[in-house]
């Protein structure tokens, strides 16, 4: 049997606008993956930390108070030096156009501006996610 | 009761001729557009409301008069013939500096009231420098984290003359405490002070999730605010009861409607508990409203208020002064509804719902900015959304006559509907022990997710229209408006006057007023008079939220 799609819904930050990372974790749960929700006002030192310990194929970081810039670079980095070189990086919020390539250069692998659709999400992970053995 | 008799109503009976005789052939020759119309709270729409619909209302009972009780069309004798409803623009973005110069910019354009967005640090309690607030700072509102950034904030802005409204909760008591000593330097009495604090902590736990304390605690803080109001402040709100984030985080119109008054009942059951009396606090007890797309529903939603505060208040409590049974609420228009593609369509959007708060009767309005989906907004986007206001009021007379869809068989049969909704949920949260209690299991937090999942899937199968999204898309709209971009310098800023406000206060006396607030927590004494105190010596938020830490303790969510 193919192993299911392993997904941590992070939400690092202060800010605690939590409708969308829920309705991701749900969808994403309803699409027959696995998903592990943080919780609020994650580090980027506690996401790197559960995903790693959740062995999880993808990371979803839900932002919407501007902190991107500062917090997405800084997951990355920690999720590289814990080795998790092939987990998948991907976001979902209010990014301005103009950082949208920048967190792309820095390893974001998609940024997903409101009123993207569920059904999107899902597509693009099951076609992203590296297949383990 | 009396009855009321229509001689014009047709009853049930002309309904069915008129669905065989005339309906009907039409239907059967072509078929509605959908076979089920729902607003966007998903609740379904019937095709024509007529006497039959309303039957069971009285209007001596239900509808009545502005001014008189139940106050469905209002609390004023006048509407806005006397007065038209206060303009006011939530602003807030960067350092204290530039807020106070956003402020007065909208007031020179006409604004009648002020509104303060503080940052995220602020509105959990941490001060600029801690490691937490890092990226956040300026960055969804102003960065305040003591009172030397409250003295430039207000700088030049007459506290005892301009009403101010702050949204700030968790920390709510300390904003509270460095406004009044600000006030108090201007020279102005704090009897004749007047404005807004949001202050309401229960939907924090529902919705928008800028906790601190634990649930109880934080109630204890909120109800020290009311007592020293009440007898200091006795012509400022204290609390402002909202559902624009319980309706944000994905309630129905209905939920919004219902958790929000439970809150407030809430309140005031915790209030009549602490010994103060309903008639000396309660009619200072305000609330905030969100607008959202559908026009009828928001309407019927505001109508319904006032209405179920009005018989609460009399029947539950007992009140008797006039002002205790008048609801008086601001209304946004909503966030969650402007779109990132084609933003300049939000303008429409926000002018359509800022008519709805106005024909539901609002005692004050914020009408979102074009780019808000995107950033906080520019000067123009504030202006736009300001001159949308004022072309409501001043070009469309809508303001002319009051409450001009009162009797429409449709908004009467729909505030009703509202109104029994809103009750049964009353029920519910009553029988779990009361609001503390539904929230401690995850009630109204359940309830709005499962609302918000149902609305998202309604508009991925396409149900529910959202223009330029869903339908009627365009390809790379987006950049061509410019956007307000916060500098990381903000936070450097910040720290610096922080710095320099640490060293040259006195110490000691910060020391002590921080113990003595502890003191005050521990005893179970009104915490206000140490935190007045304490802020006054320029003891920072983050000290002082630190302190009740310390007594309180800090929240965990559950997982729901």
């Amino acid at each position: 049997m193919e192993r299911k799609i392993r997904v941590l819904v992070a939400k690092p930050g202060l800010d605690g606008h939590d409708r969308g990372a829920k309705i991701i974790a749900r969808a994403l749960r309803d699409a027959g993956m696995e998903v592990i929700y943080t919780g609020l006002r994650q580090t980027p030192e506690m996401i790197a930390a559960a995903a790693l310990q959740e062995d999880v194929d993808a990371v979803g970081v839900s932002i919407l108070s501007g902190a991107h810039n500062t917090l997405c670079p800084r997951i990355i980095s920690l999720l590289r030096e814990k080795g998790m070189d092939d987990c998948l990086v991907v976001v979902g919020g209010i990014v301005p156009q103009e950082d949208i390539a920048r967190l792309k250069e820095q390893g974001v692998a998609e940024i997903f501006l409101p009123g993207t659709s569920t059904e999107d999400i899902v597509k693009f992970l099951h076609e992203n996610v590296r297949p383990r053995t | 009761m009396p009855e009321i008799k229509d001689v014009t109503s047709p009853a049930q009976a002309d309904v069915e001729r008129w669905t065989q005789e005339t309906l009907d052939p039409v239907l059967k020759k072509r078929s509605e557009r959908a076979s089920k119309f729902q607003s966007v709270s998903l609740d379904e729409v019937n095709r024509l409301y007529t006497p039959t619909d309303i039957s069971d209302i009285n209007f001596e009972h239900d509808v009545a008069f502005p001014g008189e009780f139940p106050y469905t069309r209002g609390i004023h004798p006048t509407g806005y013939r006397g007065k038209l409803w206060t303009m006011r623009q939530f602003a807030g973005f960067g350092t204290p500096e530039e807020t106070n110069a956003r402020f007065k910019y909208l007031t020179r354009q006409g604004q009648t009231g002020l509104s303060v967005a503080y940052d995220l640090p602020t509105l959990m309690g941490y001060d600029a420098d801690s490691p937490l607030s890092e990226g956040e700072v300026g960055k969804c509102g102003v960065a305040v984290s003591s009172l030397a950034d409250m003295e430039v904030l207000f700088d030049g802005i007459p506290l005892e003359q301009v009403t101010v409204s702050q949204t700030i909760n968790a920390p709510a008591s300390v904003l509270l405490a460095m406004y009044l000593v600000v006030a108090e330097k201007q020279g102005a009495d704090w009897r004749k002070i007047s404005g807004t604090l949001q202050n309401d902590i229960l939907k924090e736990y529902i919705a928008q999730k800028e906790w601190i304390y634990p649930i109880r605690p934080a109630m204890k803080l909120v109800i020290d605010t009311f007592e020293f109001c009440t007898r200091h402040v006795p012509r400022y709100n204290p609390i402002s009861a909202s559902g624009y984030h319980i309706r944000e985080a994905g309630a129905t119109a209905m939920q919004e409607l219902a958790f929000t008054l439970r809150d407030a009942i809430e309140y005031v059951e915790w209030g009549v508990r602490a010994g103060l009396d309903v008639d000396e606090f309660v009619p200072r007890i305000s609330f905030f409203f969100n607008a959202h797309n559908d026009f009828f529903e928001e309407i019927a939603k505001y109508r319904a208020a006032r209405r179920i505060w009005a018989r609460t208040m009399r029947e539950r409590f007992n009140a008797k002064d006039p002002r205790s049974l008048q609801m008086r609420f601001h209304t946004q228009t909503a966030g969650v509804s402007l779109t990132v593609q084609q933003p300049l369509n939000n303008i429409v959007r926000v002018a359509i719902q800022a008519l709805a708060g106005v024909l539901g009767g609002t005692n004050s309005l914020h009408t979102d900015a074009y780019d808000e989906a995107l950033a906080l907004p520019t000067d123009r986007a504030a202006l736009i959304a300001l001159r949308t206001q004022q072309i409501i009021a001043e070009e469309t007379g809508v303001a002319h006559t009051i409450d001009p869809l009162g009797g429409s068989y449709f908004v009467e049969a729909l505030t009703k509907k509202m109104e029994d909704g809103a009750l049964d949920y009353f029920a519910k949260i009553d029988a779990m022990g009361g609001m503390v209690e539904a929230v401690e299991k995850g009630f109204p937090q359940r309830e709005i997710q499962e609302s918000a999942y149902q609305y998202q899937k309604a508009v991925e199968r396409g149900e529910q229209t959202i223009v330029g999204v869903n339908k009627y898309q365009m390809d790379e709209e987006t950049s061509q408006i410019s956007i307000l971009v916060i500098d990381e310098g903000v936070r450097d800023r910040q720290v610096e006057r922080l710095q320099q406000t640490r060293d040259r206060r006195d110490q000691g006396a910060v020391t002590n007023a921080l113990e003595k607030l502890k003191r005050a927590a521990i005893a179970g004494d009104n915490t206000m008079p140490a935190t007045i105190e304490a802020v006054r010596q320029y003891a920072t938020l983050g000290e002082v939220c630190s302190a009740l830490r310390d007594v309180y303790g800090v929240y965990e969510e559950p997982a729901f």
